[in-house]
Formats: structure tokens, sequence, C-alpha cells
């Protein structure tokens, strides 16, 4: 064996040493061998990559395959009127990609054209209307970030910990930067005289596909930030979110976000529609319901680690990664526990809470290998503090449904693999 | 703009002053006679200068008030309000949008309200609608409104909201009868929204009723015995109260160290195990191993000519339109439709126990098969293909979705 051949051995066993070493300690391990990825060429380095006429529009590079929405079959009877989940786990940031933002429809996602888009104005105004997509495109617009959950996310929690994943847990929400029409213009435009007194008057939304889901909304809502919207980051809507036209009901629950907007009728009473009676209305223990529980009270969750996004780098520093939202205002806070609730620090912000919008939160910590149950829990300008399960348990019992803003606790164990649980 | 004023203004002052500098020296050089008017000149460029001077101080103090506007504007807009205003409401109306005509109103705004207004004239018996909601309903919701698999069940459950698992029905739950008439007429069946005209509605609607219980065999609903229903759980509902019981008690400093004495874990999701698998995570292992089926059928013989796989993958991708009502493969079993497995040849209407619409009865009794022509037709408009059939469903426009469909089917069902 001549010298070079015996150095490259010993560097390389000293090499694996290393990185076994670095595995278990969970430090740097120093490189031994060269890096053939470093000191041989490789292919994308040499050949000729993807032309621009190659992809109009783009998808993620196949390696990110796994980041796509995900949905939970035994939830529900059909595909078509069922829900998935946006893979909040493997995201970062806070603007959700249309592509993998959440869907919930009732009869399917349609394909209405904007050639064939009207949206009706009628009921108490001066003059019932009818806008084409064109006119919408007329008047001014604004632009905001809100988050639009699903009344029923965590839904599956509240008996026990059920769904292994934050994107099965939390991952009913998408977050988004809208482009629209405010809904009082629309509503100026077809003129208030005729309403009366507007404190007790509502508006009834309704969609154009077959389930014409339909909700009522305060007057007062109507006129404060609701927007009639037709773009998202940037771009049309998708079809699954409503293209070309759904509302924007910021901080309040998905399904008055109305999709395929196409009537908006000013009434003296709430409607009563099949989604505001039988559906998202929340049976307290004593079997009474609760009805209008329209806001999305504060909450969060640690989105990595979590059963999606083990820690897989062993010991050392790690990043805490998790998302806040309020549907009364702006985080202003978020504290996260290892420990199971036992004691908290608090969080970084990522950026400053945005009004009924995402908020991004950190930690940065150094892991030393030991298991961790962790939890976070969101403050809103309100002073309101996330509850935890028990708490909510106690004040609405298990079958409500809907409205589970539950602190959430993941189980973290020596190899980094984390699972939802439930605590004491 | 501040900025752009702040480096303007003194380059005017400026000007100014040198130019009367100027006027005054070269007028010493002319006669004496022009002295006189010369020094009024010179008077009067030392006064412009002058002038030019206080001009200079006032847009000096300009300047200040402008940058300290600047200031204020930046102030804002670091607090996160200032130049982002609101879209403008306009006093006066745009002018956009037109007018809705009474016809158009009439045909969109069908919605009925819990005092009744919205409901049209019209009435149905329960045994008609015991007819209509087997035909039409029953697939989902079951020949007696107990619901079927994951659909929702609309009839009983009384006396269940407090338990465990409540059952939520139309009479159990449901506060508004409005509700169930509006719903069904507009949403319903699914598959073939609005088709219902206002007996039928009526009909079902009072089917069930009877189905809960509620009203007698020989009842007949109409938009006026309409009000003689009472809601067994319209009292069952309060408006949301999280302001009084749950906010004045979540609005405190949260508790930060010693906040438990113990922690045990209680229960695990593993345990339960009904999280679906990582679908994306094989999508990503099925990529990378590509390349390696790729040598393989490179250096195989050609195989025997079979049904082209991407046809198949296409299919595949098609059938997820109909999955939620069809199984076919190893195990499939009926659902809202019929198993497919063996579809082509199967003699029309022939699984033991599925409950076939009129027509396909007559075909199976008349001994026809599915060809591929009867499929082709069947898929392309169903209910024009076969009438009455129960499958809620537009048809594929694409010729070449059929045949792909038909194509995977035929792979994965066949026996």
């Amino acid at each position: 064996m001549d010298e070079f051949a015996k150095t490259s051995r010993r560097a390389f066993l000293r090499g694996s040493a290393a990185v076994a070493a670095g595995t278990v300690a969970g430090q740097t391990a120093a490189q031994g061998a060269p890096d053939p990825a470093i000191t041989e060429l490789q292919d994308w380095a040499s050949y000729l990559g993807v032309g621009v006429d190659e992809t109009p529009y783009g998808l993620p590079i196949k390696f990110e395959t796994d980041v796509v929405r995900r949905n939970v079959a035994w939830l529900t009877a059909s595909p078509i009127s069922s829900i998935n989940f946006t893979p909040i786990h493997a995201l970062e940031g806070t603007i959700t990609p249309q592509g993998c933002a959440f869907e919930r429809h009732h009869s399917g996602a349609i394909e209405l054209s904007k050639d064939d888009y009207r949206l009706m104005i009628n009921g108490l105004v001066d003059r019932p209307l009818v806008f084409t997509y064109a006119d919408l495109e007329r008047l001014p617009r604004e632009n905001h970030v809100y988050f639009c959950e699903c009344a029923a996310n965590t839904g599956m929690e509240w008996a026990g910990a059920q769904l292994n994943g934050a994107q099965f847990t939390h991952g009913m929400i998408h977050n988004m930067e809208y482009t629209g029409v405010p809904l009082r213009t629309l509503l100026a435009e077809a003129g208030l005289d005729a309403t009366g007194d507007l404190a007790d008057k509502w508006v009834y939304v309704e969609g154009a596909d077959a389930s014409s889901n339909g909700r009522s909304i305060p007057m007062e809502k109507a006129l404060d930030d609701v927007l009639v919207a037709f773009k998202a980051n940037g771009e049309a809507l998708r079809m699954e979110h409503g293209y070309p036209v759904r509302l924007v009901v910021p901080g309040w629950e998905g399904n008055m976000w109305v999709k395929w907007l196409r009537r908006i009728e000013v009434t003296d009473a709430a409607t009563e529609s099949r989604e505001e009676t039988s559906k998202y209305t929340d049976v307290h223990e004593n079997g009474v319901a609760r009805k209008w529980t329209w806001v999305m009270d504060a909450k969060s969750v640690i989105t990595s680690p979590s059963p999606q996004m083990p820690i897989t780098h062993g010991p050392g520093p790690l990043v805490v990664s998790g998302l806040a939202w309020s549907g009364h205002g702006k985080i202003t806070r978020v504290d996260v526990s290892i420990d199971g609730g036992v004691t908290w620090q608090t969080a970084r912000l990522g950026k400053q809470g945005d009004t009924k919008a995402l908020t991004r939160f950190y930690l940065d910590m150094d892991w030393d290998g030991s298991e961790m149950l962790m939890q976070a829990r969101a403050m809103d300008d309100t002073g309101y503090v996330q509850p935890t399960k028990d708490q909510l348990r106690e004040m609405r019992g298990e079958n409500s449904v809907y409205h589970n803003n539950c602190i959430q606790t993941w189980f973290v164990n020596e190899e980094g693999v984390a699972e939802n649980v439930e605590v004491s | 703009m501040s900025k752009s004023l702040n480096l303007f203004l003194p380059a005017i002052g400026g000007t100014a002053l040198v130019l009367g500098g100027a006027y005054g020296f070269m007028a010493r050089d002319y006669g004496a006679k022009t002295i006189e008017s010369l020094e009024t000149r010179v008077e009067q460029s030392t006064a412009s200068a002058a002038s030019a001077t206080e001009a200079a101080r006032a847009a000096e103090a300009e300047i200040a008030r402008l940058a300290a506007e600047r200031d204020e504007f930046q102030a804002i807009a670091a607090a996160g309000g200032g130049l982002t205003q609101p879209a403008p409401v306009a006093e006066a109306v745009y002018g956009l949008g037109r007018e809705a005509l009474p016809e158009e109103i009439a045909a969109w705004d069908v919605d009925v309200l819990p005092d009744g207004r919205g409901l049209p004239v019209g009435s149905g018996d329960v045994w008609t609608g015991e007819e209509l909601f087997v035909d039409q309903c029953a697939a989902c919701h079951g020949d007696f409104a107990e619901g079927s698999g994951n659909w929702p069940v609309l009839a009983g459950g009384f006396g269940t909201l407090a338990d465990e698992d409540p059952v939520k029905t139309v009479g159990s739950y449901w506060p508004y009868l409005s509700t169930s008439w509006d719903y069904i007429n507009r949403s319903m069946p699914f598959g073939a929204a609005g088709t219902l005209s206002a007996d039928e509605t009526y009909a079902i609607v009072a089917y069930i009723l009877y189905s809960n219980d509620m009203v007698d065999d020989d009842f007949v609903l109409s938009n006026e015995t309409f009000f003689e229903i009472e809601m067994p759980n319209a009292d069952g509902f309060v408006i949301d109260d999280r302001a009084e019981t749950e906010y004045s008690i979540w609005r405190a400093e949260p508790c930060m160290t010693g906040c438990k004495d113990s922690v045990e874990i209680t229960m695990h999701a593993s345990v339960v195990d009904v999280t679906p698998e990582e679908e994306g995570m094989e999508e990503e292992a099925m990529h990378s191993e590509e390349p390696a089926a790729e040598d393989a059928t490179g250096d195989a013989e050609v195989v025997e000519a079979s049904v082209d796989p991407a046809l198949i993958d296409a299919g595949k991708g098609v059938f997820r339109q109909c999955q939620s009502c069809h199984e076919v493969g190893e195990g499939a079993s009926d659902r809202t439709g019929p198993q497919l497995n063996g579809l082509l040849g199967r003699t029309i209407g022939s699984i033991d126990g599925f409950r076939y619409s009129n027509s396909f009865k007559d075909a199976a009794e008349a001994g026809e098969t599915w060809t591929t022509e009867a499929l082709e037709a069947f898929l392309t408009d169903p209910r024009g293909a076969m009438s009455g059939t129960k499958m809620a469903y537009r048809g594929l426009s694409d010729p070449a979705d059929i045949t792909a469909v038909l194509a995977y089917i035929e792979s994965i069902g066949a026996e």
C-alpha cells in the first residue's frame, strides 16, 4: 500500500469517526475525506439545464413533491364534499402559496369564467344591481393579508390527540394577500338609503356552485373590512378558492368566505341557512348549541419540530418555528414551553403581527437531546391568551366540533421523533 | 417630495444674490447723467438682492416646514399608517353595474327565511315524498333518512344532543323548518341541485318530517301548513356568548414558571393511528425509481403489445371524478354507485343488491351488456343515454377522457 493510499484510508476512517461522533454529540463534524459533491464535477455543473420556454407556469421542483395538500378520507363521505389540509409543517414565513392552500368544497370546485361571472346585489337597497367581472375591476381596490381558517380546524382533536401531524391538526388554514373591492363600496353603489337603520340589518352572501353555500353577515361587519376579492398573492384566485371572485371576511370562520360569490342580499334578519344552523354551530356538553360564533379566537401551533418534521440533526442548535393568529386583531406575543407547560419562554416574532393575519414565531434553542413536550401559546392585542384543551373542554365539553383553539402538545423523543399527545 | 424641495430651493436663492451683485458693478461705468437712474437701478437691484435674500430665508423656513412635514409622514408610515389609505368611498356612486331585472332577481333570490318569506305557493304529501326520496335521496341518506356511510343522517337522534356522540338531524337539531326546505330546494339532490320543483321539495320535506315522527303519514306540507310545524330543538341555541363566558377569564397575564406540579402524557395519537400515510413521500420515492425502471424496459425484449400505460395513467386521473361513488379493483364493493369490476361485457344493472334505477332494470331484463359503445354513450351523456339514472354526474365531454377512464377500469378491474 503506497503512502497516498494509507493517508487516504486514515483520513477516511477519521472522517467517518467524526461523522459518527457528530451524530451523537450534535456538533458539526469535521470533514475527513474530501466531499465528492465538491471535488467531483457534477452533471448540473457541466451539462445544460432547462430552457426558458420549458415551463410557462412553474410548479415546485420534483424534490418538493411531499409539500402538498393532503386529505383524510375517513373524515367525509366523498372528496367532492370535503376538505384537505395545507402542508403548514413544511412551509415557512407567513404567505401560503395558492397551490397548496387548503380547499373545502360542499359540491366540488367549479370552473366559472370571468365572462360568465355575474354578481347581484339585491334586497333592501336603493337600486338592485348586477355587476360583471369587468365592472369590479373599475372600482377602487385594496390589498390586505388575512388568514382564512375553517371553523373545524383542530376539530378532530376535541376528544383527544388523534391526527399525527401539524398539517392534519392545524392545516385547515391559509394566509394570502388579497386584492379586492371593499364590500361597503359595492353596497354604496346599490345605495343604502332604503335600508333604514343599519344596526339590525344583515347581508346574505351566496355562492354560484351547486351547494349555493350562503351565510348571513351583520351589516356592521359588512361595512367594516369585508372584501370582494379577485386576486390572491398577486394572481387570479385558483378555481378551488373561488375563481373568479370570493368573499374575504377577515378574522371570521372560513365558511363565511363564500367562493364563486354570486349574490349579496341586504336583509332585515339572518337567513339561517343550512351552514349557519345545522353546521357551524357548536354543541356544548348540556346539548345547547352556540350559534353565530363567527370570530376565530387566538391560536398557535409549532410547525417544526412536529410529527411530520422530526429533528434529524441531533442535539445542538435547533430552530423551533411556528404560526400564530387571531381573528380579533394582531398577535402581540407567543410563549413556548418545552416541558409541557410548566415553564414558558417568550418566542421571537418573525415580524410584527398584522391584524387578522398569520404571524411567524421562532425559538432559537440549543437542544440537549432530551425529551421535550413542546407547546406554543398565543396572545393577541385584546389581551386574550390561548387556552389549554382542558380549559376549553371544561367550558364547552367535547362535542362542539368547531372553534378548537387549544394549546397543542408535541412530544419529541431523544431521537427527535415528534408525536401528537395530550398532557395532564 | 420634500427631499427634492430641500435641494432645489437654496439654489434659487443663491442665483438671485449673484445676479444682483453683477448688475451693480456694471452700472458704475456709465455717464453721470445716467448715474442717478443707475443708482436708482442699483438701489433697485440691491433691493432685489435683499428681497432675494429674504426669499431665500423664506424658502429656508419653507424647507424647514416641509422637512418637519416629511418627518411626520415618515413617522406615520413607520407606525404602519400614513400614505396607505383605504380605497375611497365616493360620495356620489361610480355608476357601475346595471339595474337587476325582476326576472333575474326572481331566478336567484330564492332563499327562504325562518318566518316563511321566500316560500313559493305549493304542496306535497308524505307518500309522494317517500317516492321522490327513495329515488333521489336514499342513495346517500338511506331509505328512511337514517343515513348511509358517512353521509348525513336526517332522521332520529332525539335526546342525544348532550350525549357523547350527538346525532344532529333535521328533527333532533335543526332549529328552523325553512332551512331544510331552502337547502333541499337550492342545493339538493347532490349533483343535480336546483332540479326539484317547489311541490317536489314540499313532498320531500314532508317525508323527512314523517321520518322524524313529527307528522302523520297523511300530512301534506304546503306554504300554509308550513307554519304548523314546531321544530323540537328551536330553543336549543344561544347566540355567541364567548365575550362574557370566556374572554373575561382568558384575558389575564399568563403563568411563566412553575405553572404545574407535574406533567404526564395522557394520550398518544399514534395509539389511535388514523393519520393517512404520506402519499407525497411515496410519489417522491417513485420519482427516484423512474430511471431504473426505464433502464429495465430498455434492456428487456419488447413485451406483448398492451394498453398504453400512459393512457391507463391518464384514466386513473379521470377516475378521480368517479371514485367518490364507484370502487374498482381488488376488494371493490358497492358504494353510492355499483362496483365496476369486470364492467366491460357485464350485463347492465346486474350487481346483486344494488338498487338500480328503472332504465338499468329494463336493460338487465333485456339482457343488454356494457359494450365500449354503450359505455361511451352513457359517459358522454348519462341522463340522455339512461333516462332516469340516479348517477348524479354531468358526463365527460372529451372522448379522450372516456377512452382513458375505460382503459383504466379495464386494467384494474378486469376479471
